[in-house]
């Protein structure tokens, strides 16, 4: 949506490049490569403990990798000082797993406190942008003065995007957006970025283990497998993929399901 | 650093001094920008009625903040009768518009009207009246599980009873041991220079000794382990309060009380009369110390003269203080762990006032004893 300068327009927007993590002796990742371009939604996949929340967590600066470089919009985030990040965190917002909404604030007043911290708007203009972004993700009006703990976990998730949304960044990371929702609310998320990329034009990259959300959302795939991406492309060339591990993954008999079904929507 | 810094800021112009019907909006019209442009809004001579073109196509860059902008002033127009109309906007950009416009937006959030004094009054009496009968309750409960627990003393969770007398007891040594005996040199000290002016050194000793056993090494004790360990019950049980390990807890079918209260009552009970005789002896101690230095009292002359200071009366009257401070400190930490409500501003509250409250009780209790002891003449 932004109109970006020449030189971003067509770079990606996060070039990951040989990164490996270890925890001890236990080795997360070897090697890891991939890129996110502009306007694209990307999904990383993985099984659990494939290492794929870790990956995400490095390129949000959360933590360092052993080696290798991460790059988001051109800049390089290994290493990176917290000052020096300050730039780069308000161009993206967050979706936690489970939230991470302040338990203390309600919904509104949680969004309300990112753009008090990072703007100067008046007092009014806060509370009217809050309620835009708790709008937009489909959250109804009364959903702003709830505190978190009187919100249902699929509510919860779209209060976190709200806030993620906060500063109106160009990238987004979901983490499981659907983990832990009922299939209508899934569906709804699916929807919901679909929506957000397609209107406010954002990049976003999520990771997820929802075969029904890659399937309807994401314009393109990495699988994480034994530490090391076994496959990258769009949910229809995965599907053709002779990597044992893709195999697993899309074959297995829920994604056999989610292929049918797929199948059938088109 | 950002696509903004490159970008013209953002205005809006008017070519007409009052009635404006021509209005242009121009520059970057975001979140960083658009503190600049409400004002500018703010002083356009808008017209009473008819209607009125903005001309945006000199806006570069359009993201949610701003078109919400740009949609609330179409509405406050339409609300006085102008018809304001959008022009040259970039396609983008008009998507943008019509998406926010599609949605349901309060205007302005209702604030509820703050309460007068009267209703903070009445809301905070029964609050105070709620948190008494809860906490009466809560005892009551904890005193049946108790009485059960005294007929079937094999269910009596053992292991986590001499988990907590270790922590509560065993690692509080160190502290209350240090405390205790600088509060006998302090009370030394300050007694120095008085019974020196009357050539009365030696009662140094009924001093001390009487001050710690009777009174303070019972109150200092219970007040340390209400820090240290009344605080560390609150914040356990109010965190699994939070995660619902609470709830968890009676679906299996194991009593919260059983489980988490009761061992941690049992344990204080043992712990605080063996931590009060240990602090008399470190408290008397530091007293003997600052005898002997500012007095010139000497130890054996002390351990003499203790015999005839203190009767086993005052040993005592300090001692049975402790399982009733003991009672206190574990049943309020426990009750407040669980008045914590989902989050995690509620377990600091609840935390300090776990502490505030068991330091007042015991301390009331103290009070009660003193007087209960006058009439039994002990």
């Amino acid at each position: 949506m932004d109109a970006r300068p020449p030189s971003g327009a067509a770079a990606v927007v996060i070039d990951v490049r040989a990164v490996s993590t270890r925890f001890g002796d236990a080795v997360v990742h070897e090697d890891v490569s991939l890129a996110v371009n502009p306007g694209e939604i990307f999904a990383l996949v993985g099984g659990s403990g494939s290492g794929k929340s870790t990956l995400l967590r490095e390129i949000i600066l959360l933590q360092q990798p052993a080696s290798g470089s991460i790059r988001v919009f051109g800049q390089e985030v290994v290493g990176l000082s917290d000052d020096d990040a300050l730039p780069l965190r308000r161009r993206w917002g967050v979706m936690f797993e489970r939230g991470a909404l302040f338990s203390a604030l309600t919904v509104a007043e949680n969004v309300a406190m990112v753009l008090h911290e990072h703007t100067d708007l008046p007092e009014r203009l806060v509370r009217e942008v809050a309620a835009v972004k708790v709008a937009l993700t489909g959250l109804p009006p009364d959903a702003g003065p709830k505190y978190p703990s009187e919100l249902s976990g699929g509510m919860r998730k779209r209060a976190s995007l709200a806030r993620a949304l906060a500063l109106d960044p160009e990238l987004l990371f979901l983490d499981e957006p659907t983990a832990g929702l009922d299939p209508l609310s899934a569906s709804g998320i699916d929807e919901l970025v679909r929506g957000l990329r397609d209107g406010l034009g954002l990049t976003i990259m999520m990771v997820t283990h929802d075969l029904d959300l890659m399937w309807r959302a994401a314009d393109r795939v990495a699988v994480l497998g034994k530490g090391r991406i076994v496959g990258v492309g769009s949910m229809t060339e995965l599907s053709h993929s002779d990597d044992p591990l893709v195999r697993q993954y899309f074959h297995g008999p829920r994604g056999r399901a989610a292929l049918e079904q797929a199948w059938k929507r088109k | 650093m950002t696509s903004e810094a490159t970008v013209p800021p953002a205005v809006v112009t008017s070519s007409e001094a009052t009635d404006a019907r021509d209005v242009r909006c121009a520059g970057a019209w975001t979140v960083r920008t658009i503190a600049d442009v409400e004002p500018h809004l703010a002083r356009v001579p808008w017209p009473a009625a008819g209607e009125v073109a903005i001309d945006a196509s000199g806006v570069s860059l359009l993201d949610t903040t701003g078109a919400w902008l740009l949609h609330r002033t179409v509405r406050e127009l339409a609300a006085r009768g102008c018809t304001a109309h959008i022009v040259g906007l970039r396609p983008e950009f008009a998507s943008l518009l019509a998406l926010i416009a599609s949605r349901e937006i309060p205007l302005a959030s209702p604030a509820p009207p703050a309460p007068g004094r009267l209703e903070r009054l009445g809301r905070h009496a029964w609050a105070v009246a709620a948190g008494s009968a809860g906490y009466l309750a809560f005892v009551g409960e904890s005193a049946i599980a108790l009485l059960r627990a005294v007929r079937h003393p094999r269910r009596l969770r053992w292991l986590p009873i001499l988990h907590n007398v270790q922590t509560a007891g065993l690692e509080a040594l160190p502290i209350t041991g240090l405390l205790s005996f600088l509060m006998g040199i302090v009370i030394a000290y300050q007694g120095a220079d008085q019974l020196q002016r009357f050539g009365a050194n030696i009662f140094v000793v009924d001093l001390v000794a009487l001050a710690m056993l009777r009174e303070l090494s019972p109150l200092l004790t219970a007040i340390i382990i209400a820090g240290r360990s009344g605080s560390a019950y609150t914040a356990q049980i109010g965190t699994m309060k939070v995660t619902e390990e609470i709830d968890a807890l009676r679906t299996i079918g194991v009593g919260a009380q059983e489980l988490l209260v009761l061992p941690k009552v049992v344990a204080l009970i043992i712990v605080m009369p063996l931590l009060t005789v240990y602090t008399d002896v470190t408290g008397v101690l530091g007293g003997m110390v600052m005898a002997r230095s500012k007095l010139d009292v000497s130890f054996d002359v002390f351990v003499d003269r203790l015999d005839e200071a203190i009767q086993v009366s005052s040993y005592w009257t300090g001692l049975a203080k402790a399982p009733v401070f003991a009672m206190i400190i574990a049943l309020v930490g426990c009750y407040r762990g669980f008045q914590v409500t989902g989050s995690a501003e509620s377990v600091g509250e609840q935390t300090t006032m776990s502490v505030v409250q068991s330091i007042f009780l015991v301390i009331v209790t103290d009070a009660i004893f003193s007087i209960v002891f006058l009439w039994l003449d002990l």
